[in-house]
């Protein structure tokens, strides 16, 4: 089964929910936690395992062999402006290359063959039974969504479907979310009880509505801010799988890289009532 | 000589626009028979990314000698414009494009250095 854990607004508490939930999983499963959020990954910092594996991710750029007509056909079938015709010159911009081939494919000189560039580094971890993997953007890159395709390949290449894959997500609504939750069976957005966390929990429900998934909401730093978010959850039938209390210190353990429910059963509990939501999910797609 | 002008609308007394890539307008200003030649870049409002490029890719065609803007290009539209062989002047915020070109005329814009 595989979840993801978005949210609209950044630093709402995704890798916090994310790293433990899947350690607590793990201590009696088989779990697999996957880092997505490739532009700053930072749930392997509560992760300490073995490395199992380490690769270089790359994308397909084309790149201008000179031997060519300059008939400028590259520059106008490239929707991101990323090859340009200028006089007797084709200038790529790979960092701007969405590695569709259209201009390689389409060119009738094939003069702009695709070759590999770097654009990040995938690792693989082993912690008793916890895996963890985590994709890292090379700096300088622009493209998150090839490098969060990629490392979602590695996972279902290497992990059973049957397991749980819990997939920490960027933040915001565009494409980097949409690639990291589009293929999962459930999504978990994490939101706080703000008037800014509601704003950007509509618009992250929104999101979610339109790729037509299944999702829950947990409440991070219950008790500060106002009832707007358990309004509107209850006036859209949302559900609110969890309240994780607001806590000074949780703050402080998370600022050290230590696990929260390893300290506080009320953390626990509210663990526990997000996986029996999961079971529900499993008896509700058999029946 | 041809300068060109990143613009907010058409003719000397419209304002400069400061930024580069989503110019709304390019004016480009013929010194020789003191004409104007104008190109409207407003569609680059629906470029998610690269609108820096494409609006020098615009420039290479309209080949100007020099170039006064507000903030300057980025990166990749810079490499363009040096391929191209514009020089860059910037510093024309919140102006006229006559003051523009006045203070270009001054020596009182910027020089854009890409290195």
């Amino acid at each position: 089964m595989d979840i993801a854990i978005a949210s609209g607004k950044g630093g709402t508490g995704k890798t916090t929910l994310a790293t433990n939930l899947a350690s607590y999983l793990a201590e009696k499963d088989k779990v697999v936690l996957v880092d997505l959020d490739v532009e700053e990954p930072n749930s392997g910092l509560f992760i300490n395992g073995e490395i199992v594996h380490e690769m270089d991710k790359f994308k397909m750029i084309p790149v201008w062999n000179k031997d060519c007509s300059l008939c400028g056909l590259c520059q106008e079938v490239c929707n991101y402006n990323a090859v340009l015709h200028l006089g007797v010159h084709i200038m790529v911009f790979s960092e701007l290359c969405h590695s569709c081939y259209a201009c390689s494919e389409l060119c009738p000189d094939s003069a702009l063959p695709m070759k590999p560039k770097k654009m990040g580094r995938l690792k693989h971890l082993q912690h008793g039974k916890l895996s963890f993997v985590e994709s890292r953007l090379e700096i300088g890159q622009e493209q998150a969504v090839p490098l969060i395709s990629q490392t979602k390949k590695y996972i279902n290449e290497n992990f059973y479907q049957e397991i749980i894959r819990i997939y920490d997500s960027p933040p915001g609504t565009s494409c980097p979310v949409i690639e990291a939750v589009k293929d999962v069976d459930y999504v978990i957005l994490v939101t706080e009880p703000t008037p800014f966390g509601l704003h950007d929990l509509k618009l992250t429900v929104e999101m979610i509505r339109k790729l037509d998934k299944r999702y829950g909401v947990v409440i991070n730093r219950f008790g500060i801010g106002d009832e707007g978010v358990s309004t509107y959850c209850r006036e859209e039938n949302i559900a609110v799988l969890a309240k994780i209390p607001n806590r000074r210190a949780i703050a402080e353990l998370y600022s050290r890289g230590e696990l929260v429910y390893k300290h506080f059963n009320d953390v626990k509990e509210q663990l526990d009532l997000i996986i029996r939501s999961f079971d529900q999910l499993v008896v509700g797609e058999s029946v | 000589m041809k300068i060109a002008f990143t613009t907010k609308g058409t003719g000397w007394e419209t304002m400069m626009d400061p930024r580069f890539g989503r110019t709304e307008y390019i004016l480009v200003y013929d010194e020789e028979n003191e004409s104007f030649n104008d190109f409207d870049n407003r569609d680059t409002t629906n470029e998610a990314h690269g609108a820096g490029p494409r609006t020098a890719q615009k420039l290479f065609e309209l080949n100007p000698d020099i170039l006064i803007t507000g903030n300057g290009p980025g990166g990749n539209a810079a490499r363009v414009l040096e391929q191209a062989g514009i020089e860059i002047f910037t510093g024309a915020r919140e102006m006229t494009v006559k003051q523009a070109f006045e203070a270009y005329k001054a020596a009182k814009l910027e020089q854009f250095n890409n290195s």
